[in-house]
């Protein structure tokens, strides 16, 4: 590799970045993640089927469940300020509260979960990377909802 | 010794002709260029062109090549917009060289001129297509029947079911789509929208017979379900193809089939 070489041939070494000559280049500019013939095949079956219908089905019912929600809780009757121990514990006494209330907390954290393992998927370029964020996901997803189903059926509105 | 022509345009006040009618502007190109065997670096470089606003980019990159600088690198073959060769992404956009005149992308500001998104860049305005044309291959693009034997006659087909995959015939594999698309940004394991137009160009296509076949390759977890319906497939198109249409018809066609 000599720098008369390079020259010669009407490229100029550049400034800062000497070294690279023919005999020498530089690496190319690879993509993050490559497709090739050693791109493992899937196993999953329908799994990603399913999940892309259950955002769009879930979705249908949140709409429902969380305009619902957001309007008796944030709009009607005096609005937030009417919100408190007593109210929550005057709805929960209704087992159609209790079932709305379980059915949007369910819903609303596994279509927020494949939300967020596709967000993911898309963003995360290492595996290490993808592997630790998705377990940090899935326990919060899990807790949430074990801590959210506990509450609704164990609550008692004569604590203390 | 002056003729007509010239005394009328002196007496209407008109500067010297040859250059003030001429058609003729100048325009910056800003060019990503890249030389693993000069540097490591992708650098811009601006070059400043006399050309015509009614020509094309691809115009003013062979006038870059044939005049000013003869190492600047990039593919084309055709010229004109069907072999697919010339994609890349021109003021941010991803369009064919080719078919892209300087007047209709603002020539008052530098135009950018950059290699397709999402692939190995080998050189300057080069990228290895191989990952592209891997999932493309994935997908079987050929016709597939079950009688093995040779055809002894035409296979025919209705006006109305060659109507079906019309759209997806026109694809010329420019990779436009593919690279333009952001989840194949990041993860190049997607299959990409071109692979899914031309499996949706033989799945729907009433004398092939390994539709279900390919409706299986493309359930794959890389497969249409990564789509986010995003719809930048569809305004890089060059061939005007609706592709996020055809992806969305090829993840009906999965759903309906199983209920
Ligand atoms: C109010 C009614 C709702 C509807 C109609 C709805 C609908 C949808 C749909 C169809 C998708 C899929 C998008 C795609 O595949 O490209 C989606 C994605 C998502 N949803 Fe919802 N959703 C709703 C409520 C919620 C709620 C309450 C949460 C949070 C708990 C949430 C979090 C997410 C997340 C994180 C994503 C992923 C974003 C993405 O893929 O770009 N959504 N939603
Ligand atoms: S679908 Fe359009 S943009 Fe995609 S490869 Fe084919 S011609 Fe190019
Ligand atoms: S050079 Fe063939 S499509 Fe542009």
């Amino acid at each position: 590799m000599s720098t008369t070489e390079t020259t010669a041939s009407g490229i100029g070494p550049v400034e800062g970045a000497p070294g690279y000559s023919v005999e020498n280049p530089a690496p190319v500019i690879e993509a993050p993640r490559k497709r090739t013939k050693k791109t493992p095949k899937s196993t999953r079956g329908n799994f990603e089927m399913y999940g892309w219908l259950f955002m769009r089905l879930s979705g249908v019912v949140l709409v429902v469940l969380v305009l619902g929600h957001l309007l008796i809780q944030l709009v009607l009757d005096g609005g937030v300020s009417k919100v408190g121990f007593a109210f929550v514990a005057g709805r929960w006494a209704s087992p159609w509260w209790q079932v709305w209330d379980l059915l949007m907390l369910w819903l609303a954290m596994l279509h927020g979960c494949n939300g967020l393992r596709t967000v993911i998927n898309d963003y995360a370029e290492r595996a290490n990377t993808r592997l630790w964020l998705k377990a940090l996901l899935y326990t919060a997803t899990v807790w949430t909802i074990l801590l959210g189903t506990l509450v609704i059926f164990t609550f008692d509105p004569n604590i203390r | 010794m002056a003729t007509p022509v010239l005394d009328k345009e002196e007496a209407a006040g008109k500067p010297e002709p040859g250059f003030a009618d001429s058609p003729y502007i100048t325009v910056t190109f800003r060019v990503r260029r890249f030389n693993p065997e000069v540097s490591a670096e992708a650098t811009w470089e601006d070059f400043q062109l006399e050309i015509d606003p009614k020509e094309r980019v691809l115009d003013g990159l062979h006038k870059i090549k044939w005049d000013l600088d003869g190492t600047l690198t990039f593919r084309r073959s055709c010229a004109h917009g069907i072999c697919g060769s010339d994609a890349m992404r021109i003021n941010g956009k991803n369009r064919l060289a080719c078919k892209t005149l300087i007047k209709d992308i603002n020539p008052e500001k530098p135009i950018t001129v950059e290699p397709i998104k999402g692939l190995t860049v080998l050189k300057d305005l080069v990228v290895d297509m191989d990952p592209f044309f891997q999932a493309y291959r994935d997908v079987m693009p050929f016709l597939v029947t079950k009688d093995t034997n040779e055809p002894t006659r035409e296979r025919l087909q209705s006006a109305e079911d060659r109507a079906r995959f019309d759209d997806t015939t026109k694809c010329i594999l420019c990779a436009a789509c593919t690279s333009s698309c952001p989840v194949f940004w990041n993860d190049g394991q997607y299959f990409g929208p071109a692979a899914i137009v031309n499996a949706h160009r033989f799945i729907f296509d009433s004398r092939d017979e390994a539709g279900e076949q390919r409706l299986e390759i493309l359930n794959d977890k890389d497969g249409v379900w990564r789509c986010r319906t995003t719809f930048n497939c569809t305004d890089a198109c060059p061939r005007g193809i609706e592709v996020t249409k055809a992806i969305a018809e090829v993840k009906r066609a999965l759903i309906t089939r199983r209920f």
